[in-house]
């Protein structure tokens, strides 16, 4: 005899998990009972939230699926911005939440929430489980779905009878997954791929246009290789940083809204658009008329449903691109480069690099810089949201895939802390760090509680301007100065951080910047260090909403 | 735009229909009208579905409906030769009479049944296109319809050919 619990803790097992970031109350007693003596590590978060994005974060850093646990109503209640999170982004987390028993299902019992109702639009799949019977094929299911085709999270409801009732039959491993309506395709179709081929070759003036989609597939490898047989600039979304070295010659940095301006240029005068495992989403394209306007476009997806979605495409390609690039490999040999276009955007980037004021004053971009040459590749950088996440994007030199970790479709603030506790908890020999503002480190600020219980050694960078920076930028510049609501009081973070029993520095100068790092890289535990920056530091270049692209404010022709 | 119509099979499941219908909602798609019922795989159900769009949107309803898990298979058959019918379902004002006599024979023309008499009202059935059925209407509404109720369209190919072994 097993109880419907004691199921569930061998099928995640079975699945490979060793961790869980979860929050016990009522409905999941019988699943914590089992846990107690479980070879599962469980981290107890402070905020259900954080469990959930300390499981994206796990997934990020580690390509495998995050697993987040949390009891019926408003616990399960306080999962969704976490599960919007992972949607937005397509990263594999099962979520499991505790549920009123099946016999109260639907008279708004205590602690009962419509949890698979409510998070049906944010999550690629969930299940309600009425039937123990049912656990061990529907975690099977769960983790097959998370983890494939265009990954994404997937929530189990579990009523507390299901988890206490015994089962008499013999829990047998479960069988194949067989889902009739759910068969990704991961090979592309080879004539495709071949026209495809064929436009390459031609090309006069071509880039790559890259995305998560080549982090979520590991195509890192074939994407370089790609480029460089073929002399093809690489321009990536906030979300696919990392998939070529950024000091790679064909590395053209970040696109779109806060991109460089020679990224921002070359899609605006290539001929050629190779968009892989990207959505053209409008952070990145502006006004969509006047995106890639020369361009004929090769749009290489997982997910058929982004191919079209907003720009129309002359050659789209649905499969995985990893599979789709290797096979684009197998066909294309070395080629002449193309010198005069590779010898423009050479020309761009000496003409207009990324920039900052140069005063002695404490910038933020500097401190992004410093920590990077410290760090040279070998961290995990995660960030929150906001002027925080758009300076670390710039000016950060992100080497390897996976190494950098923020919520780039919803726009989560609060994000960072327990995404950076997830990765940690995944690369435990990794140095890894929050770059936060002041507002969004707030947001889930509990869980200092966290890190120091475990003494999970995040390093948290706030760049602290006693404002809602990014909101308060667009009320300087689209709102006449009139700075609605984005002020803040200074907050001495380090006796925060000290009341938790976490160690932490002020620093008020550049040249204490590096020192500070160091020590805080040193430090054997969680550190928080408190960057007073310059207050009304901007995010530039930026693309105003609805311009086209290369209309950049606080560029260089300005 | 152009009215579109598609027969989806889908999962027999609890909660199919709050995830195709929240879709819709979602995405902003506007649901002309929707018809749920078994059909002739014991464990699947057909939803048909009739929505208005251009042939952008039709693309987008139908990539995003096939990303539902619990959906088999996504059939936009507007272009294929095909029979759509509603059913309608008319309570009309009809004292007995030359008006009782008069209701008669317009159901009789539109070939629908009379399906309940009362001492003032007769209810009628009617299958058809919707043309029909709007005709129908139409001619009853001098009489005062008491009450009208109208399913969701189902349709099927023509022929051999199912929506199931179309590719």
């Amino acid at each position: 005899m097993k109880t419907g619990a004691r199921i569930l803790i061998e099928s995640l097992q079975r699945e490979g998990v060793n961790t869980i970031f979860g929050y016990p109350g009522g409905s999941v007693l019988p699943i914590y009972d089992e846990l107690y003596d479980s070879s599962i590590q469980h981290v107890l978060v402070r905020h259900e939230q954080a469990a959930v994005h300390a499981a994206d974060g796990f997934a990020r850093a580690s390509g495998k699926t995050g697993v987040c646990l949390a009891t019926s109503g408003p616990g399960a209640c306080n999962l969704v911005t976490g599960l919007a999170t992972a949607y937005m982004d397509s990263i594999p987390v099962v979520a499991i939440t505790g549920q009123v028993p099946t016999s109260m299902l639907g008279n708004d019992a205590f602690q009962e929430s419509d949890i698979t109702g409510i998070t049906l639009p944010v999550t690629k799949h969930n299940y309600l489980v009425k039937d123990a019977s049912d656990i061990s094929r529907v975690v099977k299911e769960a983790f097959y779905i998370a983890g494939t085709g265009r990954k994404g999270p997937v929530l189990i409801d579990l009523p507390k009878d299901v988890n206490t009732s015994q089962l008499s039959v013999q829990e047998e491993e479960p069988g194949p997954v067989v889902l009739r309506g759910y068969q990704p395709t991961y090979r592309g179709h080879a004539r495709q791929i071949e026209k495809a081929i064929g436009l390459l070759r031609k090309a006069d003036r071509p880039v790559i246009y890259a995305g998560g989609g080549v982090i979520e597939s590991e195509a890192s490898c074939e994407l370089l290789e790609l480029a460089e047989r073929f002399g093809l600039p690489v321009t990536t979304t906030l979300m696919g940083l990392g998939c070529i070295p950024c000091d790679h010659t064909l590395n053209l940095g970040m696109l779109g809204m806060h991109g460089t301006e020679y990224a921002n240029y070359a899609i605006t005068e290539c001929d050629l658009l190779l968009a892989i495992g990207v959505r053209f989403d409008d952070r990145v394209t502006g006004r969509i008329e006047t995106f890639a306007p020369h361009a004929k476009i090769i749009h290489i997806d997982i997910d058929p449903a982004e191919i079209g979605k907003n720009k129309p495409v002359m050659i789209p390609i649905v499969g995985d691109a990893k599979a789709v690039l290797g096979d684009m490999l197998h066909q294309l040999e070395k080629r002449e480069q193309k010198g005069p276009w590779l010898d423009r955007i050479r020309t761009w980037k000496e003409k207009h690099p990324l920039k900052y004021r140069d005063d002695g004053l404490l910038h933020p971009q500097y401190i992004i810089q410093e920590l990077s040459s410290l760090l040279d590749g070998n961290g995990i950088i995660v960030s929150e949201v906001g002027q925080n996440q758009m300076w670390t994007a710039q000016y950060y030199c992100f080497k390897e895939p996976r190494t950098w970790l923020t919520s780039g479709g919803l726009g989560t603030m609060g994000y960072g802390l327990p995404a950076a506790m997830g990765a940690q908890v995944a690369c435990p020999e990794k140095t890894v760090f929050d770059i936060a503002g002041d507002g969004s480190i707030q947001m889930n600020i509990q869980e200092f509680g966290t890190i120091a219980q475990y003494n999970i050694p995040v390093k948290v960078a706030i760049l602290n301007n006693m404002y809602l920076g990014m909101v308060r930028q667009w009320q300087e510049l689209f709102y006449d100065r009139r700075y609605s609501s984005t002020e803040l009081p200074s907050i001495e973070f380090v006796k925060i951080a000290q009341a938790y029993g976490i160690e932490g520095m002020r620093v008020d100068s550049a040249s204490d910047v590096r020192p500070a790092l160091e020590a805080a890289i040193a430090h054997d535990g969680p550190y928080v260090l408190d960057f007073r920056i310059e207050r009304e530091e901007n995010v530039f270049p930026m693309v105003p909403a609805g311009a086209a692209i290369n209309e950049m404010i606080g560029g260089h022709q300005q | 735009m152009k009215e579109h119509t598609l027969s989806v099979l889908v999962e027999n499941k609890a909660g199919v229909l709050s995830r195709v219908a929240g879709l819709f909602s979602r995405r902003g798609f506007n649901i002309e009208s929707l018809a749920v019922g078994t059909c002739e795989e014991p464990n699947m159900s057909r939803i048909t579905i009739v929505v208005i769009g251009d042939d952008a949107h039709l693309e987008q309803v139908k990539k995003q409906l096939n990303k539902l898990i619990d959906i088999i298979k996504v059939s936009d058959i507007t272009y294929h030769d095909h029979v759509g019918r509603e059913l309608a379902l008319i309570k009309v004002n009809a004292e007995a009479g030359s008006t009782r006599a008069e209701i008669m024979q317009i159901a009789s023309i539109f070939r629908a049944k009379i399906i309940d008499v009362g001492t003032r009202t007769i209810v009628l059935e009617v299958t058809g296109n919707p043309d029909k059925i709007d005709a129908l209407e139409k001619l009853l509404r001098q009489y005062g319809i008491k009450e009208l109720v109208r399913t969701g369209r189902v349709a099927i190919l023509r022929g051999a050919k199912t929506v199931a072994s179309e590719k």
